[in-house]
């Protein structure tokens, strides 16, 4: 695996209100003997516009991304984000098609096939499980709604936390049920928003962890209040 | 966007009984159907198989139609063709009358609530009774079913019997569901045996055969397809299946998805007229309402699969906390998300596609695979595009967003200004709602490619 060359697919939302998260994730990749690169024209995907009914508006973006990232010497593009990676392969080919745009679906199963969120990337493309991280507290895990439907994650993330040393893994009660998140949703539908909300957070409560963890930001921004919060590839990062 | 299902939504949240009763029967119903589904190892494929029947009938609707309509008259009934709720009705009301009947026995029908047949009836001077002992309760208490397979979901056993009480007359009632039953079974046994029409809907309908089928648990429906001397049954064309084989997928996938059983307690299949046997007079309407013009969206069509089992309600997060009211529509829930706004046309239910935080549980479970996420994501866009609903403020910001996304520097730039960190907060109009139940989140003090260049 070294001198694996990888994209770091960031999410905007990583680059900018969860930066911490974007280091966890280099610091891992790098630990791990990859190349990380990451190219500066990124910005967003697009994926608030496409599920908030503004396609049209997502296109450019996509086609911003898959120019991005096409870069063939990519060996991998890889991102802290399940949602992010969802809209690359779930939604560009549904733009393209709107778009009536042969070119930019070209684009997208090219880069789409070697594009991976981190958990799955370290335990699916790398086959590593045992990242070398010491993490002494008490940890719940919550499965993001993309992670865990989206993109089929099934017990990669937990392998990976399960490896950590002196980490107290405790299981998160109703861990399936999302958290009232959901993009736009949280704003559209404030109030059934904060219903949902209410009733993770009495789930993270009851296990008494010290930190929730999930491999999306958006999620743990939104779940958010007096919890610790910790990207995943923040505590796959910690060395103690 | 005031209104809509957020407002409802808002309300409904404040019903706590409501809440606690919803919760509880939908948890229920969860764990009943994760099991039943559980033991079931090719389920699936069993998943893939029902909705390529499903497809395959779709992809040909007018010709397995028209093979019904030809087997269903050959077999001694009549088939009658409705465009929409209003023709539908005309139909029922005419033949009710022809029959001579001012009165009609109802199996639960969900295509019967989508045409407001009982109102359409009293209209007319025709009283539709509900047999059905859920559909029952909602009716005697002037009330609104709530979801598609328990429509008095909302309700619990001591407010039945508060309704019985006050609506049958009863008096002494425990809220023993055994009892509650007893008291609508006197209820409804005079009317089993004393009116002569009865009206049904159809889960499946099989075209090669003509054979009609309905499922149920209670046997009000086999009372009500079997002891009149004239039965009209009104179905959404998209019911119908092309072979009876299909059936053996289809009433495998049905009852362990709805109410979590191996297999429902009354399955039942006619076939036209047997003479000296059952409903000597028999009449199948074939309702469109909005069905050909959704069949006519490639992405939207999935949802014509929906054999309305309510899987997709009982694991939905936010029907479980919204109810099914909040939706306004016949058709609650995941399903009735994205069904609802199509064959009522999108300018009608506008704020449902937005009614999910698109956690997928709901695909998850269909037992015909419809991709209720995909449609919801593919129906906000038509809303944006098609009808003038969303709020001007919002269109601008998107645009003024996807322009600030479209270059590097200009994005760069708002990271500086910090003009994406509270987004909400900072956008006009209804976005503003975020920020009003939480706390926006402190911006960092340095962005990760300002760290990235930096290191």
């Amino acid at each position: 695996m070294a001198g694996l060359r990888v994209a770091l697919f960031i999410t905007c939302v990583n680059d900018t209100l969860a930066p911490a998260a974007g280091r966890a994730t280099v610091a891992v990749l790098e630990r791990l003997g990859c190349e990380v690169e990451f190219p500066r024209e990124q910005t967003c995907c697009g994926q608030m516009h496409a599920n908030s009914g503004y396609q049209l508006e997502a296109v450019p973006l996509a086609r911003r991304w898959a120019r991005v990232f096409g870069d063939a010497s990519f060996d991998a593009v890889v991102c802290p984000s399940a949602s992010c990676v969802g809209m690359v392969r779930e939604q560009y080919p549904r733009l393209a098609a709107l778009a009536n745009d042969d070119a930019l679906a070209d684009a997208v199963r090219h880069v789409a096939d070697r594009t991976f969120e981190l958990t799955e990337f370290l335990v699916r493309r790398l086959g590593v499980e045992d990242v070398g991280a010491t993490f002494p507290h008490r940890v719940t895990y919550h499965p993001t709604c993309h992670g865990l439907r989206g993109l089929g994650l099934g017990d990669a993330p937990l392998r990976l936390l399960r490896a950590v040393r002196d980490i107290d893994l405790v299981e998160l009660p109703e861990a399936e049920t999302c958290c009232g998140f959901g993009g736009t949703f949280a704003v559209k539908n404030a109030d059934v928003s904060a219903a949902m909300l209410t009733d993770k957070l009495r789930c993270i409560l009851d296990t008494r962890a010290d930190v929730c963890t999930a491999g999306d930001s958006s999620c743990l921004m939104h779940i958010g209040g007096g919890l610790q919060r910790a990207h995943i590839a923040e505590i796959l990062a910690s060395t103690g | 966007m005031s209104s809509g299902f957020p407002a409802a939504a808002r309300q409904s949240l404040r019903d706590a009984q409501m809440r606690r009763n919803v919760g509880q029967a939908t948890r229920t119903i969860r764990a009943k159907r994760a099991a039943a589904v559980g033991e079931v190892a090719d389920w699936e494929a069993l998943r893939t198989a029902g909705a390529a029947i499903k497809d395959r009938a779709l992809r040909e609707l007018d010709v397995h139609l028209e093979a019904l309509e030809r087997a269903v008259t050959k077999a001694g009934g009549t088939v009658h063709w409705a465009r929409d709720a209003a023709e539908a009705c005309a139909v029922v009301a005419r033949l009710t009358r022809a029959a001579g009947s001012d009165e009609v026995i109802k199996v639960k029908s969900m295509a019967t609530d989508e045409i407001g047949l009982n109102a359409a009836l009293a209209e007319q001077g025709i009283t539709a009774h509900e047999t059905d002992l859920a559909e029952l309760i909602v009716q005697l208490g002037r009330d609104r079913p709530s979801h598609l397979l328990v429509p008095a979901i909302h309700r619990n056993r001591a407010e039945i019997r508060a309704l019985f009480e006050r609506e049958l007359g009863e008096t002494q009632l425990s809220t023993d569901p055994a009892a509650l039953t007893a008291a609508a079974r006197r209820h409804l046994r005079e009317r089993f045996l004393g009116v002569g029409v009865g009206v049904s809907g159809a889960n499946f309908a099989v075209s090669e055969t003509g054979t009609v089928c309905v499922v149920e648990s209670e046997g009000n429906g086999r009372m009500c397809t079997t002891l009149p001397r004239t039965l009209i049954t009104v179905m959404g064309i998209e019911k119908v299946v092309p072979s009876f084989a299909d059936l053996g997928v289809m009433l495998q996938l049905l009852p362990r998805s709805s109410t979590g059983e191996r297999m429902n307690p009354y399955t039942s299949l006619w076939t036209g007229v047997t003479v000296g046997d059952g409903p000597q007079d028999f009449h199948l309407v074939l309702l469109d309402n909005g069905r050909s013009a959704t069949l006519a969206d490639p992405v939207g069509r999935d949802a014509l699969r929906c054999i309305r089992c309510s899987a997709c309600l009982n694991v939905c997060p936010v029907y479980e906390r919204a109810g099914g009211h909040a939706y306004g529509s016949t058709y609650p829930g995941p399903i009735g998300a994205i069904l609802a706004p199509q064959l009522a046309g999108l300018g009608e239910h506008t704020t449902l596609p937005w009614a999910s935080s698109l956690c997928g549980a709901c695909y998850e479970v269909c037992p015909v695979k419809i991709d209720i996420p995909t449609v919801l994501v593919h129906l906000r866009g038509r809303v944006v595009r098609e009808t003038a609903d969303a709020p001007r403020s919002e269109r601008l910001a998107m645009r003024a967003l996807a322009r600030t996304f479209s270059s590097r520097r200009r994005y760069e730039a708002a990271q500086k200004g910090r003009a994406l960190i509270p987004l909400a907060a900072h956008l006009p109009g209804p976005l503003r709602a975020w920020s009003a139940v939480r706390e926006p989140p402190p911006a960092p003090a340095q962005t990760f490619r300002e760290w990235w260049r930096a290191r």
